[in-house]
């Protein structure tokens, strides 16, 4: 139905692939997943092909890309962080292109589905679970005893660290996922609002204007969002990847 | 207004749930799809009724149908981008930084060698200048002395030439003086004698002589 907001979030099956009875099928989201990827090395192979010394405006693209994801990480967790910039690189491209595809209409979302956004959540704790512990052992549950904290109370502060680093990836996952989930929903609403009114003949087609205008002004906000939760996701493993680098806080 | 929320709604409910605004029976998540091509279209029950039917009940998102599919293609995809990334198309990007990074630090300190030329020369040219202008100095120094010391002598010369010329003038007039007042003592005598002579009638050169020179002493 062209009106119901959430229809577009509906994963449709392209290729049935079915493995031991799991259903691994090749879907619209698998579609965008591959699209995202193709259009985001596509973008990045073509623009350095030419390695030229005075870049031209896809190159210069490209390297504001790498150096301003760089400038992030170095910026949280300093130079040593430099090892994961391949990860933290992949994960902006992934999300930024997943979210900016989004915003196209008649495309799927990639990024709307928790399931994608807890696993790239996952992808980043679990990181920084295993190489805090292969890098510091066990100090690295120093990450949970602040400094400078009486004793009386480490063990209420250490069970609220606890707490809050479990609730990371959560809080990771949930953040992409709702932001994309309400801004393609309410977007859809007031575009299905000037549909509709139009139908409704003059009275309905100047009342139309309101949400028309809303339309637009949504869809400006949206890139804005698409962006921006792509940099919060960035910022964010960031500054999870500092915990395993320096727990000591 | 429900004629838009509606199908919102009756995702989010739970099946069963009383569905406001609806005036068609809640449907079985279960119930077979009708498929996604041409819905009728216009009537308020069937919106709210294929709303429900196309979703199978469940709010897509949250339906874990398809998790394991998201999962397996978000592993390969994802796989394959990073894979990707880390061997060939950031070392080419951290590449291309480097190298002009290199360049830039070449060209700057090409910059700096030439410049500290440039001063290098400008200090020659200052150096000279300053040589060339005290030699120059020097020179005139020794021009002016040379000549002053060329005039000093020259004006001495002829300084004690008219010394000397004076000096033989003023021999020449004391000479002259003396032998004029000599002179003057012979006629004194002489006139002497002869007044003498004129008045008494005798001469007497020497005792004539003798007056005269009493009278001058006197």
């Amino acid at each position: 139905m062209a009106n119901d907001p959430i229809h577009q979030f509906q994963i449709s099956k392209i290729l049935d692939i079915s493995i031991g009875g799991v259903d691994f099928s090749f879907t619209n989201s698998s579609l965008f997943m591959v699209a995202t990827v193709a259009a985001a090395t596509g973008f990045l192979a073509w623009a350095t092909s030419s390695r030229s010394l005075i870049p031209n405006r896809a190159q210069t693209v490209a390297e504001l890309s790498y150096e301003f994801v760089a400038n992030t990480l170095r910026s949280s967790a300093g130079t040593e962080g430099m090892r994961f910039f391949p990860l933290v690189f992949s994960l902006f491209m992934f999300v930024l292109v997943a979210n900016l595809f989004g915003m196209v209409p008649f495309f799927f979302t990639v990024t709307s589905h928790i399931i994608v956004t807890f696993a790239l959540a996952m992808l980043v704790i679990l990181t920084v679970t295993i190489y805090g512990f292969m890098r510091h052992g066990f100090h690295f549950l120093g990450l949970f005893v602040p400094h400078g904290v009486p004793a009386a109370v480490v063990p209420l502060v250490s069970a609220i660290e606890v707490i809050s680093f479990l609730s990371r990836p959560i809080s990771l996952s949930v953040r992409l996922f709702a932001n994309m989930l309400a801004g393609h929903i309410t977007l859809k609403v007031f575009a299905g609002f000037v549909a509709t009114l139009t139908g409704l003949g003059a009275l309905g087609f100047a009342g139309a204007l309101l949400p028309l205008a809303m339309t637009v002004a949504l869809t400006a906000l949206e890139f804005l969002v698409a962006f921006l939760q792509a940099y919060v996701f960035t910022i964010l493993t960031c500054m999870y990847l500092n915990d395993a680098l320096h727990p000591g806080h | 207004m429900t004629l838009f929320i509606t199908p919102a709604f009756a995702q989010t409910q739970p099946p069963g749930a009383p569905e406001a605004g609806v005036n068609v029976p809640p449907v079985a998540p279960e119930s077979p799809e009708l498929g996604h091509g041409a819905p009728p279209e216009g009537a308020h029950t069937e919106i709210g009724h294929e709303g429900v039917e196309d979703h199978g009940g469940a709010f897509p998102p949250f339906d874990p149908t398809y998790f394991g599919s998201q999962l397996l293609w978000l592993a390969i995809t994802f796989g394959f981008f990073y894979w990707v990334l880390s061997k060939k198309l950031l070392p080419r990007l951290g590449g291309i930084l480097e190298v002009r990074q290199d360049r830039i630090g070449a060209d700057l300190a090409e910059a700096e060698r030439s410049r500290a030329e440039t001063d290098a020369a400008i200090a020659a040219y200052e150096q000279a200048l300053a040589e060339a202008r005290q030699k120059a100095g020097v020179i005139a120094t020794e021009t002016r002395e040379r000549l002053n010391a060329d005039l000093d002598a020259r004006r001495k010369a002829i300084e004690a030439d008219l010394t000397a010329r004076v000096a033989d003038a003023e021999t020449r007039i004391s000479a002259i003086k003396a032998q004029a007042l000599n002179e003057v003592d012979a006629i004194a005598t002489e006139t002497t004698d002869a007044i003498v002579a004129t008045l008494i009638g005798q001469s007497s050169p020497a005792e004539a002589a003798a007056a005269v020179a009493t009278v001058r002493k006197g």
